[in-house]
């Protein structure tokens, strides 16, 4: 059985269909990418997966757990780390995740095992202490996504996981990701407008245009199946959705984009 | 139909991921404390990080406190019957800096929507209204440490202040209850209004009214009738008509702690209950 599925889900704000009828399914262990530029609809995607936001039609299962009928069932299997910077800068890294313990329901002998742990996974032990302000950019998402995996969730969405990173500290990200899924057998959703990072990550992707699936499988399938040889998944996007990754997005969406990458500074 | 097969727990995987949520009523009331602990637990670290947001939040009413009421204590402008002035102002002012300080919670909300942590709250199993009420718990917190300023001022400024440990009890009571009120009130408008701008509009255009439609630096018996009528409808009221019962040695109540407390627990319940039901569309 897929650990995440959907049947027509849709979106719609007003006249605009952000969604439009998404039907997909991901396997338990796969790192399933969500590639498209900004507008095509990925974060809304995300946000109806994670209940944040009800879908307008169709229906969405994760573990078997109706999304918008059984969301508390849904949010105790899911880990969620969103595309803004979600770490609390005026705490501590320690503090951060021990919040996150308690609301998680982690039993009280094995909090703190669990929050230093997550914190020593991500390479963060030595930083537990220091306020998050003082962290880097790098240092906060691997923060974050020690956070989102404190209750060991089955499956986890990464909305974004390494806009405005520089790229040292995404392939430190990329290692401590990939590392999460040979570790603990999670199941990841990740959405990106970065090829390369599609193509490092990526057991399968799905190429969105505009609320639409244009595309989707294998980054081996894809290129080959455009044709050339020596194709990139850059190349792929380019034939499925007739323009390049910049172009697109909302004044919102650029200014959120740009905002998270200064902060991340 | 396969889409409908309910979720089988994996081999080996945390069976404290996957625990449904108890049905038995008590747990249920147990967690829902627990959870709004934890949110306000938050609030706590943060202050003890940067109490210096605390002080600055002092000057205000200690302004208040030291210029208005030393000089309408001088001219005698406002009878307050048996009591002094500025026995009367303090509690007033005590509820009028708790007021302001909680008003901008909704400033915190949008904030902490536009980094994204307000997404993550959301998606965690926290009951909506514990994440609500333990805003307004931090809230309260907040107004804590305003009241304590607030009462070495008054001792300052010769104040009867009344020592009695129920009385002070009371006292914290009623600025956690005050503190709740008005944040939530807050947290509302913020879910509604959604964007910064707009809410410093709307923040600027509440607050004034609010304080000056209360009993907090006049009697109601002083004002024409027309604001007398909003001032019954302003939970500020009874909370300065609850403080300055029972800050003050020998304090007189106009409508009965008991009418107080029930009017200020009301709002709340019912602020914490519209609350929670907007908080989620604060990310919509």
């Amino acid at each position: 059985m897929p650990i995440l599925e959907t049947d027509s889900l849709t979106r719609t704000y007003g006249e605009l269909i952000a969604v439009n009828a998404l039907t997909f399914s991901i396997e338990a262990g796969e790192v399933f990418g969500l590639l498209g530029p900004n507008g095509a609809g990925k974060t809304t995607t995300i946000k109806m997966l994670t209940t944040l936001l009800p879908p307008t039609s169709g229906k969405a299962f994760v573990r078997g757990f109706d999304v918008a009928r059984q969301s508390a069932s849904v949010r105790r299997v899911i880990g969620y780390v969103p595309q803004m910077i979600s770490a609390d800068g005026t705490l501590t890294g320690y503090e951060n995740l021990i919040i996150f313990a308690k609301l998680y329901d982690l039993p009280r002998s094995e909090r703190e095992d669990r929050v230093r742990s997550a914190l020593a996974f991500m390479g963060l032990a030595d930083a537990e202490d220091k306020l998050v302000r003082e962290y880097s950019g790098g240092m906060i998402r691997r923060l974050e996504i020690a956070q989102s995996m404190l209750h060991r969730p089955p499956l986890l969405f990464l909305d974004e996981p390494t806009v405005g990173l520089d790229p040292n500290a995404r392939r430190t990200v990329w290692e401590h990701i990939e590392q999460l899924r040979k570790d603990y057998g999670i199941t990841i959703l990740l959405t990106t407008h970065l090829m390369e990072e599609a193509d490092n990550l990526c057991n399968r992707v799905a190429i969105m245009h505009l609320g639409n699936i244009v595309a989707s499988g294998t980054p081996e399938q894809l290129k080959a199946g455009i044709g050339g040889n020596g194709s990139t998944l850059d190349d792929v996007f380019i034939h499925y959705t007739g323009n390049k990754l910049e172009s697109g997005g909302s004044f919102r969406e650029t200014t959120r984009a740009r905002r998270t990458a200064r902060r991340l500074g | 139909m396969r889409l409908r097969e309910q979720g089988v727990p994996l081999a080996g995987l945390d069976r404290t991921a996957v625990l449904p949520g108890s049905r038995n009523p008590f747990a249920v009331v147990a967690q829902f404390i627990d959870k709004t602990l934890v949110i306000s637990e938050l609030e706590v670290r943060k202050l003890r990080h940067d109490p210096t947001e605390l002080l600055t939040r002092a000057v205000q009413p200690a302004l208040w406190l030291l210029v208005f009421g030393q000089v309408f204590s001088k001219i005698r402008a406002i009878p307050t019957g048996q009591m002094s002035y500025i026995d009367f102002m303090a509690p007033g002012i005590l509820a009028q800096s708790v007021l302001f300080s909680a008003i901008f919670y909704g400033i915190a909300i949008i904030w902490e929507r536009d980094l994204g942590i307000v997404h993550k709250f959301l998606v965690s199993p926290t009951p909506r209204p514990a994440l609500v009420l333990g805003k307004a718990l931090s809230a309260g917190v907040r107004g804590l440490v305003q009241a304590g300023i607030i009462y070495v001022l008054a001792l300052f400024l010769g104040v009867k202040i009344n020592w009695n440990p129920l009385a002070l009890l009371g006292v914290v009571i009623i600025v956690i209850l005050g503190a709740s009120v008005f944040s939530t009130f807050s947290l509302i408008i913020a879910c509604l209004v959604k964007t910064r701008e707009r809410f410093m509009g709307i923040g600027q255009v509440l607050t004034m009214p609010l304080f000056f439609a209360s009993n907090a630096i006049y009697p109601l018996v002083l004002m024409p009738t027309w604001l007398k009528v909003i001032a019954i409808f302003n939970p500020l009221t009874y909370e300065v008509d609850a403080l300055r019962t029972l800050m003050l040695a020998g304090g007189l109540s106009t409508f009965g702690l008991r009418l107080d407390f029930i009017v200020l627990t009301m709002v709340t319940i019912v602020f914490v209950a519209i609350g929670s039901r907007l908080y989620p569309r604060v990310v919509v």
